[in-house]
Formats: C-alpha cells, sequence, structure tokens
C-alpha cells in the first residue's frame, strides 16, 4: 500500500467509527482524532516532499503507485503528487481540521457526509488517474447536496438541487471531455503523466479534437472554480450552507475546479489552450471585475463573499491562462490563500449568524463592542481578501500580476489592468461591510446581549489566520514547493504550444 | 559600516505591535504605553546612533555611501532578475527620514500618555502607533519599489486603523474608508507603474547606478535596465514613473487626489500629527525622490509636470485654508500646501548637475530639507493644536479665542512652528523654503513668483488661525463654563515637553546643524552649501512679512469688522472655499450616483435576472417538458393500445414506401 492511500484512509476509518459510535463525545472524539491525523499527515507530507526534492528526487510526480482497477478501460488506482498537490492537501487538511471545530454541536449523519467529502478532496488531490480524479470528484459533490438540503438555512432546497444541478451539469461536460482525451490520445491510460508526455502507448490529440474536449473540460472544472457565467450556484448555495459546509466548499471545493483545469484540461491539450486561451481569458476578467462590482451592493454577509469568491477564484483561472511560470503559481498561491480566507470568513459569518441569527448587514450594527474577538477576526479576514500586505492575499495577488504582466500584447495587458483594478473595488466592499456591521453603535437592542466566541470556536478562527499569516510573511516556502509543480507543466504547455 | 543592527529598527515595533495587539487586554494603560514608547524610545536612540555614524563617514569622493546591510529575496517571481527583495537601504535620505519618523514617533507617544488618557483602547491605540512606525520606517529603507509598495500599503492600513479608532462615531468611519479607498484608488496607478517599470527595465531595484556597498550575504540587487525600456518605445519610462506618482499624489494628497486628508483629521490628533502632517503624507514626496535619478534622466518633461501638479495644489490648499474654520482643517489643507511645495521643487529640477552649484538639482535638496523641517514644525502646530481642542473640547475656532492667557507653552510653541511655516527668519522654514524658491525661479519665473504668492498666503493663514486661536474673540461663556469644571488650562507636562522638543528643532536645524542640511542630503551626494540668494530671501521675508501684517491688522482684534466686510463683499469666494469648492460632492456624485447606481447595481441585477434567470429558466424550461410528456405514460391500457396499432401502421406504410 502507498502512503499517499493514507488520506483516503483515515476519512474511511473515520466513516466506520462514526457509523458505529453513539453520543456526540464520541463523535467529536472520532473526528477531532480524525481530522487531526489527516493534517498531521498533510504536514508530514510537505516536510517529506521538500526533503525528497532537496535530496535531488526530480520525477514530476512522487511517490506514485499504481494499481489494476477496472483492466477493461484502463482505468487505475494511481496516485502521487507534485508541489501543487501537496499544497492543496495542505489546505485541505487546515480547513477540513477547522471546519471540524467550527461544526462542533451537529449531529452523527451531518458528519458522515462532511466525513465522506474530505474523503472526496483528498482522494481528488493524490489522484493521477483521470477516472479516479473524476470518481473523488463526484464523490465530493453529492454529499453537498444532503449537507445543504438537511442542515442548511433559508432557501435550502432550491439552492442545494440548484448547486447540485449545475455542478452536476460541468460534471456531464466533464466526463465527455474526459473521455474525449482518453479516446483521443489512443485509448490505453487514463494517467494523467503517461498522456501528457505520451507513454504508456498515449499519442499527442489531435488538435481538432482537442478543440472539441477542452472547452468541455474546462467549462465542466470551471463550473466548480466560479466560471462566469456558470457561477450563479454559488451565492445561493453558500448563502443556504452550514457554516462548516461553507468552508469546505469555498475553501476547498472550489479549488478542484482550478486544479482540474490546469492539470487535466490545460496539461493536456497544449495546443488548443494556446487557441482558446482567449476567450476564457475574456470570461475569468470579466468573472474578477463582476464579482467584485457585484459584491458591492449585496446586503448579505454571504452573498457578498460569495461575489468576492467569484472575483477571487476568477483570478486563479485567470493567472492559470496567462500560462507562464509566475502567473501559475501566483494561481496556485492564490488558491491558498482564498481557500484559507473564505473559510475563515464563513467561520465567522457562521458564528456571528449563529448569534444574531441574520446576515444582513442593514441590520448589524457595532458588534465591535459586542463581540469584539469575532470581530476583530472579521476585520482580520477583510484586510487580508483586500490584499493587506503581510497576509496571504498579497502574496498571490502580486504574483499573478507580475505574471500577467509579461505578456506584452495589447489584449493581455487591458486584460491584466482591468484585473488589477479589482483591488480598488475589493476595498470598497470591504470596508463597506466592515464599516457597516462592525463599526458604529449597535442599534439592535436583542443584539446587546450577546456573548462573544467560545474557546472551540476561538480556535480554529486563531488557526486561520496564523496560516494565513504564515503564508503572508513568509511567502518563499510555499512559493517555491508550488513552483515545483507549475514548472514541468507550464514548461510543456509552452514547449507543444509554443 | 556594520550596519546589520539597524533590522531592530525594524523588528523592536513589531514586537511592541504583537504584545499589545495580542496581549492589550491583559495590560494596563500605563504598561502598554510604557511597552509601546520603550520601543520606540529604542528605535529613536537606534536610529540617531545609524545616522551619526553614516554621516561621519564621507567617501573618497566626497559622497556618501548607499549601504546595503541587508537584502533577501522574499518572494521569487521568476522572470529574469525580477524579485520581490526585502532589506534595508541606508543613503542620505532614508537616514534623514528614520531620523525624522522616530522622532516624530516617539514625541506622538509621549504626547499621547497625556492626550489618550484614560480612552478606551489605548492599548489598541499604541498597538496601531507601533505598527505604523513599523510600516513607516520599513517604507523608508526600502531596497526596491516592490518592497516600497508592500509597507507603503501597509501603512495605508495603519492609516485607515488610526482614523477609524473613534469607530464608534459615523464620521470616523465614513472618513478613514475614504482615506482607503482613495489611496487605494491611487495605489492602482502605483502598482501598475511598478509592474511596466519592471516589465520593461527587467529589475524592481533601487541600485540605478550599482553602486550600492551591499554587506555579505545580502543579496545584490540589478540596475534596472532603462536602455531596453527606451528601446521598447521613449514614452514607458516617464509613463511608468508617471503612474508611481499617482500613487504618490494620492499619499501626499495632490490635486484632486486630496479630499481624504481633511476628513482624515477625524482621528486623534497626535495621530494626525504623526500620520497625517509628518510621516505618512510625505511618502509620495520620499517616492518621486527615491525615483529621482530615473526622473531627472529619463522623464525631466513629465518631472514639470509634476511640478505644475504641485504648484495647483498648493494654491488651492492654500485659498481653501484662509476660509475654513476647523483648526484641524485649516493645518489639514496648510498640510496639503506643503507637501506640494516638496513636490514642486522635485518637479522644477532639470537636470543632474555635479559640482558646487548644483543648479539643474537644488529642488532635490529643497524638497528633502523643507520635508524635514516641515515635519518637525508641522508636528509641532498639531500636537498644539491637540492641546487646545483637549482644553476646549472643540475643534472650532469660535470655541478658542484669546487661549494665550490660559496655555503659555502652547502659544509660544505654536507662534514659533507659525513663523517657521511663514518663512520667518531664523526658524527652519525660512531656509527650506527660500531653498524651494530659488529653486523655482531657477526654473523659471512664472514659477517662483507663483510659489512667492502661495508662501505669503501661507503666512496669512497661518496667522490668520494663530490670532484665531490665541487673541481675537474670546469664547468667555464656553470657558467659564470649562473653568467651572476645573481642567481648562496648560495642558500637563507630558503633552508640553514633546511641543518643546520639537520647537527646539523648528528654531536650530536651520542654522545649527554642522555644515547645512545640503551637505548631507543633495542630488548627487556631493556636499552642497545652502547659501541665501538675497534678493530671493529679502523679497520671500517682506512678502510674508506683510501678509503677517495684514492678517494681524483684520484678526488681532477682539472684534473682527475687516473680515467681516470681506466675507460679505465676496460671499460666493467664501463660501466654495468653505465648502473646498466642492471636490468632496462631485467625488460623492461620481460614487455613489455613478458607481453605485450606474454599474453596481445593474450588475448585480444582471446576475440575478438575466445569467440566472436564463438558469432558473433551463430548470423550469425542463421541468415543464417533463409535465408535459408525463402523460404519455397514463396507465391505461386502451391509450397504450392505440399508440400500438397506430406504430405498426406506420411502420407498415414506411416499410411499403
Amino acid at each position: 500500500m502507498n502512503f499517499l492511500s493514507i488520506f483516503v484512509l483515515i476519512p474511511l476509518v473515520m466513516l466506520l467509527a462514526l457509523w458505529l459510535v453513539k453520543g456526540q463525545k464520541a463523535i467529536r472524539t472520532v473526528m477531532v482524532t480524525g481530522s487531526t491525523a489527516l493534517l498531521a499527515m498533510a504536514v508530514y507530507l510537505t516536510v517529506a516532499f521538500l526533503t525528497d526534492r532537496a535530496a535531488g528526487a526530480d520525477a514530476e510526480m512522487l511517490y506514485t503507485a499504481s494499481f489494476a482497477w477496472f483492466e477493461p478501460l484502463h482505468i487505475y488506482y494511481s496516485v502521487g503528487v507534485d508541489g501543487i498537490s501537496v499544497a492543496m492537501l495542505l489546505l485541505s487538511g487546515v480547513i477540513v481540521f477547522t471546519g471540524t471545530f467550527v461544526s462542533w454541536d451537529m449531529c452523527k449523519e451531518y458528519f458522515l457526509w462532511f466525513t465522506l467529502l474530505s474523503l472526496g478532496v483528498f482522494g481528488f488531490f493524490i489522484s493521477v488517474d483521470m477516472f479516479t480524479m473524476f470518481m473523488f470528484y463526484e464523490v465530493a459533490l453529492i454529499p453537498m447536496y444532503l449537507l445543504i438540503g438537511v442542515w442548511g438555512t433559508g432557501k435550502k432546497e432550491y439552492s442545494a438541487m440548484k448547486l447540485t444541478l449545475m455542478l452536476m451539469g460541468g460534471s456531464a461536460f466533464l466526463m465527455c471531455g474526459i473521455f474525449g482525451i482518453f479516446y483521443g490520445a489512443g485509448g490505453q491510460t487514463m494517467n494523467l503523466v503517461e498522456i501528457a508526455n505520451h507513454t504508456g502507448g498515449a499519442h499527442a490529440i489531435k488538435l481538432s479534437e482537442q478543440m472539441v474536449w477542452f472547452p468541455m473540460t474546462f467549462v465542466g472544472f470551471g463550473v466548480l472554480g466560479a466560471l462566469f457565467p456558470f457561477h450563479t450556484w454559488s451565492p445561493d448555495g453558500h448563502a443556504s450552507a452550514p457554516t462548516a459546509v461553507s468552508m469546505l466548499h469555498a475553501g476547498v471545493l472550489m479549488k478542484l475546479g482550478g486544479y482540474g483545469c490546469f492539470r487535466i484540461a490545460m496539461y493536456l491539450m497544449p495546443e488548443a489552450t494556446h487557441e482558446l486561451a482567449w476567450i476564457f481569458l475574456i470570461l475569468t476578467g470579466i468573472s474578477v471585475v463582476y464579482g467584485a462590482f457585484s459584491a458591492c451592493v449585496q446586503t448579505d454577509l454571504k452573498y457578498i463573499n460569495a461575489y468576492s469568491s467569484v472575483s477571487h477564484c476568477g483570478l486563479v483561472l485567470f493567472a492559470l491562462l496567462m500560462i507562464n511560470e509566475t502567473a501559475c503559481s501566483g494561481a496556485i498561491i492564490q488558491m491558498l490563500s482564498h481557500g484559507l480566507m473564505t473559510a475563515l470568513f464563513f467561520a465567522l459569518i457562521g458564528m456571528i449568524y449563529g448569534r444574531t441569527h441574520t446576515r444582513d448587514i442593514r441590520e448589524l450594527s457595532g458588534l465591535m463592542r459586542i463581540m469584539p474577538f469575532l470581530a476583530v477576526g472579521y476585520v482580520i479576514a477583510g484586510l487580508g481578501n483586500l490584499g493587506l500586505p503581510g497576509l496571504s492575499g498579497f502574496v498571490a495577488e502580486m504574483t499573478i500580476f507580475v505574471g500577467a504582466f509579461q505578456h506584452a500584447d495589447t489584449f493581455h495587458r487591458v486584460l491584466t489592468i482591468l484585473a488589477c483594478s479589482s483591488i480598488v473595488t475589493t476595498a470598497v466592499y470591504i470596508l463597506r461591510m466592515v464599516g457597516k456591521i462592525l463599526y458604529g453603535k449597535c442599534t439592535n437592542e436583542h443584539h446587546l446581549a450577546l456573548t462573544d466566541a467560545t474557546l472551540v470556536e476561538r480556535f480554529p478562527v486563531v488557526v486561520l489566520i496564523c496560516c494565513i499569516a504564515a503564508i503572508g510573511l513568509a511567502p518563499f516556502f510555499v512559493s517555491h514547493l508550488v513552483n515545483g509543480g507549475v514548472v514541468p507543466i507550464v514548461n510543456h504547455i509552452l514547449a507543444v504550444a509554443g | 559600516m556594520d550596519y546589520q543592527y539597524t533590522l531592530l529598527i525594524l523588528c523592536l515595533p513589531i514586537v511592541s505591535f504583537l504584545i499589545l495587539g495580542i496581549g492589550g487586554k491583559w495590560l494596563s494603560h500605563k504598561a502598554a504605553g510604557l511597552i509601546g514608547t520603550l520601543s520606540i524610545g529604542t528605535v529613536a536612540v537606534l536610529s540617531y546612533y545609524t545616522a551619526f555614524h553614516y554621516f561621519a563617514e564621507r567617501g573618497a569622493d566626497g559622497t556618501f555611501a548607499s549601504i546595503v546591510p541587508i537584502n533577501f529575496e522574499w518572494l521569487p517571481f521568476y522572470v529574469g532578475n525580477l524579485h520581490f527583495d526585502m532589506g534595508i537601504l541606508l543613503d542620505p535620505i532614508s537616514v534623514m527620514m528614520l531620523i525624522v519618523i522616530s522622532t516624530v514617533s516617539l514625541m506622538v507617544h509621549i504626547y499621547s500618555f497625556g492626550y489618550m488618557h484614560g480612552e478606551r483602547g489605548f492599548q489598541r491605540y499604541y498597538a496601531f502607533l507601533s505598527l505604523f512606525t513599523m510600516s513607516m520606517l520599513g517604507l523608508v529603507v526600502a531596497t526596491n519599489i516592490f518592497q516600497m509598495y508592500m509597507f507603503w500599503e501597509l501603512v495605508g492600513v495603519c492609516s485607515y486603523l488610526l482614523i477609524g479608532f473613534y469607530f464608534t462615531e459615523k464620521p470616523a468611519i465614513a472618513a478613514s474608508k475614504k482615506a482607503f479607498i482613495v489611496t487605494r484608488f491611487a495605489d492602482l496607478g502605483f502598482l501598475v507603474g511598478i509592474l511596466v517599470f519592471g516589465y520593461y527595465t527587467g529589475s524592481f531595484s533601487f541600485d540605478f547606478t550599482e553602486n550600492f556597498q551591499y554587506a555579505a550575504g545580502a543579496l545584490h540587487g540589478v540596475a534596472p535596465d532603462a536602455a531596453k525600456a527606451i528601446a521598447a518605445g521613449g514614452f514607458i519610462l516617464p509613463t511608468a514613473l508617471f503612474l508611481m506618482f499617482i500613487g504618490g499624489a494620492g499619499k501626499s494628497a495632490m490635486f484632486p487626489l486630496h479630499i481624504w486628508l481633511p476628513d482624515a483629521m477625524e482621528g486623534p490628533t497626535p495621530v494626525s500629527a504623526l500620520i497625517h502632517a509628518a510621516t505618512m503624507v510625505v511618502a509620495g514626496v520620499f517616492q518621486v525622490a527615491r525615483m529621482f535619478p530615473m526622473w531627472i534622466q529619463y522623464a525631466p518633461e513629465t518631472l514639470h509636470y509634476v511640478a505644475w501638479i504641485g504648484a495647483f495644489t498648493a494654491f488651492y490648499a492654500a485659498a481653501v485654508a484662509c476660509a475654513q474654520s476647523d483648526i484641524k482643517r485649516v493645518l489639514a489643507f496648510s498640510t496639503i500646501s506643503q507637501i506640494a511645495f516638496m513636490m514642486v521643487a522635485l518637479g522644477v529640477c532639470t537636470e543632474m548637475t555635479t559640482g558646487h552649484e548644483h543648479v539643474g538639482s537644488v529642488g532635490y535638496m529643497a524638497s528633502m530639507f523643507h520635508l524635514f523641517t516641515h515635519a518637525m514644525f508641522k508636528a509641532t502646530l498639531f500636537l498644539c493644536a491637540g492641546c487646545i481642542i483637549h482644553a476646549v473640547h472643540s475643534n472650532e475656532m469660535s470655541a478658542m479665542g484669546g487661549m494665550r492667557k490660559y496655555m503659555p507653552v502652547t502659544n509660544w510653541t505654536f507662534l514659533i512652528a507659525t513663523l517657521a511655516i511663514s518663512g520667518i527668519p531664523p526658524f527652519s522654514g525660512f531656509f527650506s523654503k527660500d531653498e524651494i524658491l530659488s529653486a523655482s525661479f531657477a526654473y523659471s519665473p512664472v514659477m517662483g513668483w507663483v510659489m512667492t504668492g502661495i508662501a505669503a498666503m501661507t503666512a496669512f493663514y497661518m496667522f490668520r488661525v494663530y490670532y484665531g486661536i490665541f487673541w481675537g474673540t474670546e469664547n468667555k461663556q464656553l470657558h467659564e463654563e470649562l473653568k467651572a469644571h476645573g481642567h481648562f488650562g496648560e495642558a500637563p507636562l507630558v503633552m508640553t515637553a514633546p511641543l518643546v522638543l520639537l520647537t527646539l528643532f523648528t528654531v536650530f536645524c536651520g542654522w545649527a546643524l554642522p555644515g547645512s542640511f545640503g551637505s548631507f542630503v543633495s542630488a548627487d551626494g556631493q556636499a552642497y552649501n545652502i547659501h541665501l540668494d538675497p534678493q530671493i530671501a529679502i523679497t520671500s521675508v517682506v512678502i510674508a512679512c506683510i501678509s503677517i501684517g495684514l492678517a494681524t491688522w483684520i484678526y488681532i482684534r477682539s472684534s473682527q469688522p475687516v473680515a467681516e466686510r470681506l466675507k460679505a463683499a465676496m460671499p460666493h469666494l467664501h463660501e466654495w472655499a468653505y465648502r473646498r469648492f466642492y471636490i468632496d460632492e462631485i467625488y460623492q456624485f461620481v460614487t455613489h450616483r455613478i458607481i453605485f447606481a450606474y454599474i453596481s447595481r445593474p450588475i448585480a441585477w444582471f446576475d440575478r435576472h438575466v445569467v440566472d434567470g436564463t438558469l432558473n429558466g433551463l430548470a423550469s424550461g425542463a421541468n415543464y417538458v417533463g409535465e408535459s410528456i408525463r402523460p404519455l405514460q397514463s396507465g391505461r391500457l386502451q391509450q397504450y393500445a392505440y399508440v400500438f396499432l397506430l406504430g405498426v401502421v406506420v411502420l407498415f406504410f414506411i416499410m411499403i414506401i
């Protein structure tokens, strides 16, 4: 058994244990132990990966293993990680860990689905076989429906249905794309690295076929990455989802989109990427600006954050499509940074909502005096979101902008400057929100008696803030880690298409 | 020449910020203040030590070396020589700024003991002051443009947090938001400028001529390759530099990006003294000075645009200052005007001349000199204003008048600072302003006379506010009431001592510095002996004296018939100036009416109704189709039989054909 498979095994064991145990205390014990183990393994993996890389292990994927699963269709359970997947696993570890503490009072069934969702996420990031990846992707999507539909708030049935249907629509495209790639490359292997490098019986995919499968795959993953105009599940879905689910969804699941676009759509179809990048650059450029402007006039905290996610995730895809080392590294750092910051945001919004029972910014004010800890956390999350140096957002954005600026033609320049302009719009909606809900005098007498965060609530907030600050203060670690994974892919795309 | 310890200058405030920020809740006010003050005090000692050390060592060619004790790659960009470095650069202007920042910051720390006494959030206040001081110090010692940008953003956030210190008050919230967003908008220009500059010249480093002395272990910066940029297009460098200047114009409140600064006065007064008078607002000037070798060599024409923008700003702000009644606003507009003087001084430079005359680049020295002297006397003015506001609990001149009797120390320090800003010898402002005027005259007589005129306006409005506070019509009723409550009179020693100390700088640093300011800071690094051009000096002093005389005649008496008559004679002009020529209203209109109403709302509507509507439409379409074909599966046997029969018939015909 390969050591990466432990990321799937731990959730499996957790599922079993959750099924067997009774009582809130036992459930919490299982969840805390399991998520801590996952986080510890992710940290251990990072350290081991960096050590091995430093020791000269320069294969594209490390710790690879492969087991035949369904021989006739060449479906293997193949795993392996590079710098990008390691970073994503670390992110997932942190979010699942903090998410557990945020959903402290939830029941057993909730945690079952929650764990299944984590299983899908972890499985997705360790796989290098397209089909296995797709399977884990679906495993991550389905629990969402129940988590939102059962434990959500507001128009939860509508939102859950909408989210699931849209993402399933994306999956349908995706499945076509994946099989298109599989047969286009000769129908001998589902392994990503083999298809990309034309080994293991794969040959180059014809451009005419790529032109069909690339948009399908990109849009398929793009739906999850909030690509305009397929992003509308995000505001409703996030608004209805329970806190930890929002965290996991915006923090990790939306990253599956960007990761898939990069690793499957762009990596395997370089020529089509080169040909069609401009269309998607326009769409993602719109996402960035459009999301930010939409966020300016929203009145629900979760809607603001959802549109902000549209803008920030748009920046991820935007940077990936710039196809150079800098911008793509920036995109991956942005995934990490956005994952952590949105998770923090959603956690805090959930805690505030749990107390005030409203997320309408017109009904909230002066929370700084009432719940100082949550309010300070909120300000930090907000400042991180608008790119305060010393927190992760700044690092990611600057890398992306420098990378995007390496294209000297007018088209890319204009789009880059438009994307840069989002730093101003972001400041507008963040400060508007912070100013309205935290500052001023509290006008609602029901809110005056509310209490600040409990210790269990404070813990995940502090962990997330520390992670954000760690990336923001010492970005070179993350940047080098991520860059190691980005370079082969970008070089491959440029070598084939350039 | 071992300056590694300068790292402490940046680290100590960070430590005190973390202690106060995280543990502030458990600290008493006194302990929190002491921690902050001690850390800044140490920073000040280190800064002075660095300065003495640094300026003692002149290189063989008569210039001061640019020393980089620490520099490392903070964030790699993986393209050529583009990387985001962090480091410390010691050169004459950064060392000079270390002195300015640490001095004013320390004075403000001490002063705040008295001013903020008993305020809720005292620990938070000191924590933010520490963070601000660190960011500002980091900004001035930056070794590359990106590091400068990073600390630039940080000081912006600190400014936001400190303006909004009284976060329960609506005006403070609005002002902090406005300050941040306006400067952020300007920073967009800065960022794009950096990106353009970096892309075409291949480096972010300030090491323009590759003459930095890097300590062992420090990463070497690479000189920006201007030739490459020029080969790509002659307009590129001027564009990049001008875009960066837009960022500077935002921070330094150049017209039309000045609107945030007067509102920023909602913050506590010591904060206004530190951030919005002495340090952060001159960051724009400092940035232009930092990029000066590039400006003067590759974009001299664009540099003159900067000069004219500066001149207009100086005039506009001086005109508005003449009509304000809130003393902090007068000081704010005076700050805008004085910073514009510094910009003008930089902008009128025509060429990088060497030798002892420095004709073409004397403005650089003048600008830095004025930055230095202005920081000291403007901080004094703000701190004095703080004492007065502390006494009368109002910013309005109508609550003051006749204060000289109650607050002698404040009166004298305010008077000295006012004389300095008016350009009266032997106070520091006279010397620096005189250099700016002679640089302006050297560039063009028009600019020279314009600036002389604005200097005269400065003397007028500053004495107007001086008389308004300390002489003029006394608000006896209010003062009696305050006296009845006690606590009316001179501020405590902890507040007056910083005033006196800062005033010492104003009194002495014009003429008592060994070898004058120009021997330390000049465009090409060679010592420049400041000499007064008698013609310009005498003209400007005479004109300033006339303005002061005019102000005295109008405002010193307890009834002011002339002022009333003037106001009555030009009601519209007064109203317009008082309303700051309605620039704020224009902004308000653009942001609320145009951006919110015509961009954001339609986009949000479009998203909900068109994009999402399409999807909902698809969903209900699918639903409708499903509902419509449902009757086919009716379960009625006869119907199935009919359909079956019909199918057979159709197939039969198809087969025949």
